[in-house]
């Protein structure tokens, strides 16, 4: 298998061609857009957070590569129902992944499919688009 | 037609694992080995400012800057050879003009200046004129990547300040017709500045034949190192051109209250200039033009008539750019995969293609596209290569379609 083929797992391309939570929140109280020069991707995401800091809703619209699709798609299924704390904690550890860093963080899950994106240093901002929007949304 | 691959050390190399198919000429083109070497002796040999010691190897430096001017003097056919500026690379030969150039190019002078352009342009011939100030219009492209020449008429009898088109479409490889595209602007008066970029590399430029005002193109793409490049202008336009940057050796006489400055080019060449880029430049120049060029364009033609039938036959696969005049270059789409998916995958093949907007922002909209996938060929890609390319994209489609 090559490192490409590494990248293109197909959980990854499945993502991609159905994504998870691509749609809009009615009345998001966060939201922000990301967009990448490189691939022209782009994304919005929105987030409904309870007062008590619990992610109701999390979804996101936009245009761009498969690994940004489904990195977007996959975050979404992931930080459902978690709270922002622990959404942050989930950024640092996915931003590790693909950096190939270690840091203590919980379980990152399924998202280790996208560590084989760390071998391709441009592709990395693909991945990580939709992770950025989230948090600077969750910043404001 | 000889085959020139050994003469590209770069292609020995693996990319990822794989023998490197380097199909992205377009972008930048790989150095042959005698360009290589002659930049290595340059620093090993020859290297001293120019123009200002009177020492031996200042002396020699001096020469061989001229003599690599010289050079591209013949690669383009100037009769003068002070009619050739050494620049960074096509997209400073434009600022240049747009800074030189545009503000007298007004019609009247005290309007803003609107250059005309095509839908096809490289950022490098939009953007420019922008920032100096000028609207920039756009001639329209055809759905096959032609201009529309009876609107390009109508667009010219407007008067604008300036014409500045492509001569080869970096995206979709189209050869405009520069010849007949002059003598129309000329016939309503209006300049005509040439960015070459593309151009140089795959087809003999005659500036004579061409009739143009202007002629810019870079180094790296016609073999030749980063960092440098060529504006040729009819001295008339030169000579009436006010300075583009200010510094060393672009001045005669300096003092607190009046500088004066050196005749042309070198009035547009402040500072110290990339010495052995352009003996670099000059090389890669005298090596094109020591191929059997009818031999390489008809190679390079076949190459990409291969490429585009094969990759035609890929479902799903749309081809961007079918011009009747084409230099080789195959730009496409796939339906269901983003190009940079698709360069990526290809990338793991060890196929390099370029994947996204190719600084063709406006072409891509008015092609309905945010992006597309583009293979450019150079004389030292074989069918090997194009196979390379075709096998990968019918694995990239297996995995997206
Ligand atoms: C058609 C065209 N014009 C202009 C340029 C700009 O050339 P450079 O980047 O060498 O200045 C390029 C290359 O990217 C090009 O393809």
């Amino acid at each position: 298998m090559s490192a490409t083929d590494d990248m293109y797992q197909s959980v990854i391309i499945d993502h991609d061609r159905s994504p998870r939570n691509f749609r809009h929140i009615d009345a998001p109280s966060h939201h922000a857009e990301g967009h990448n020069p490189l691939c022209g991707d782009n994304v919005q995401v929105e987030l409904l957070v309870d007062v008590d800091g619990k992610i109701r809703d999390i979804a996101f619209q936009g245009s761009g590569c498969a690994i940004s699709r489904a990195s977007a798609s996959m975050m979404t299924a992931t930080l459902k129902g978690k709270t922002t704390a622990e959404a942050q904690e989930l950024f640092d550890g996915f931003h590790a992944l693909l950096t190939g860093k270690q840091v203590d963080t919980l379980p990152l899950g399924k998202l280790v499919v996208f560590k084989g994106v760390g071998e391709f240093p441009m592709r990395v901002k693909c991945a990580t688009l939709a992770w950025h929007a989230m948090r600077e949304a969750l910043g404001r | 037609m000889k085959d020139l691959r050994a003469e590209f050390p770069i292609l020995a190399t693996l990319s990822r694992g794989k023998p490197l198919v380097y199909l992205d000429s377009a972008a930048t083109a790989q150095k042959p080995q005698v360009v290589i070497d002659a930049i290595s002796d340059f620093y090993s040999h020859g290297n001293a400012n120019i123009h200002r010691g009177v020492y031996q190897l200042s002396e020699r430096a001096t020469l061989a800057w001229d003599a690599a001017r010289e050079q591209v003097a013949r690669f383009i056919g100037a009769p003068d050879v002070n009619e050739v500026v050494f620049v960074r690379g096509t997209t400073e030969a434009m600022n240049l003009v747009a800074h030189s150039f545009l503000p007298r190019a007004a019609r009247p002078a005290s309007r803003a200046p609107v250059v005309l352009v095509t839908e096809m342009e490289h950022h490098a011939n939009i953007v420019p004129w922008q920032l100096a100030g000028a609207t920039t219009i756009a001639i329209p492209v055809t759905d096959a990547g032609e201009l529309d020449l009876d609107a390009a008429e109508r667009m010219l009898a407007e008067g604008p300040s300036l014409l500045a088109v492509v001569h080869v479409s970096n995206t979709l490889g189209t050869i405009n017709p520069i010849a007949q595209l002059c003598r129309m602007a000329h016939a309503h008066g209006v300049p005509v500045v040439v960015d070459g970029a593309q151009a140089a590399p795959h087809i003999p430029v005659n500036i004579a034949e061409l009739g143009c005002d202007f002629y810019a193109f870079s180094s790296h793409k016609t073999f030749g190192p980063t960092g440098i490049g060529a504006l040729w202008a009819k001295r008339e336009h030169l000579e009436a051109m006010t300075p583009y940057q200010g510094g060393g050796d672009m001045i005669d006489l300096v003092t607190f209250e009046r500088t004066t400055f050196a005749e042309v080019p070198r009035r547009f060449e402040a500072g110290t200039p990339h010495i052995a880029g352009a003996v670099g430049f000059g090389v890669a120049l005298k090596w094109i033009m020591a191929l059997d060029r009818p031999a390489v364009e008809a190679h390079e033609m076949q190459l990409m008539r291969t490429a585009s039938e094969q990759l035609s036959a890929v479902p799903g696969l749309r081809l961007v750019g079918t011009a009747a005049q084409k230099a080789a270059v195959v730009a496409f789409t796939l339906d269901g995969a983003h190009p940079h998916d698709v360069a990526s995958m290809l990338d793991g093949e060890g196929v390099c293609v370029r994947a996204g907007h190719h600084c063709t922002q406006p072409l891509h909209k008015r092609l309905g596209l945010s992006a597309s996938v583009r293979a450019s060929f150079a004389p030292f890609n074989n069918h090997g290569d194009v196979e390379a390319l075709v096998k990968g994209m019918h694995k990239v489609r297996k995995v997206f379609a």
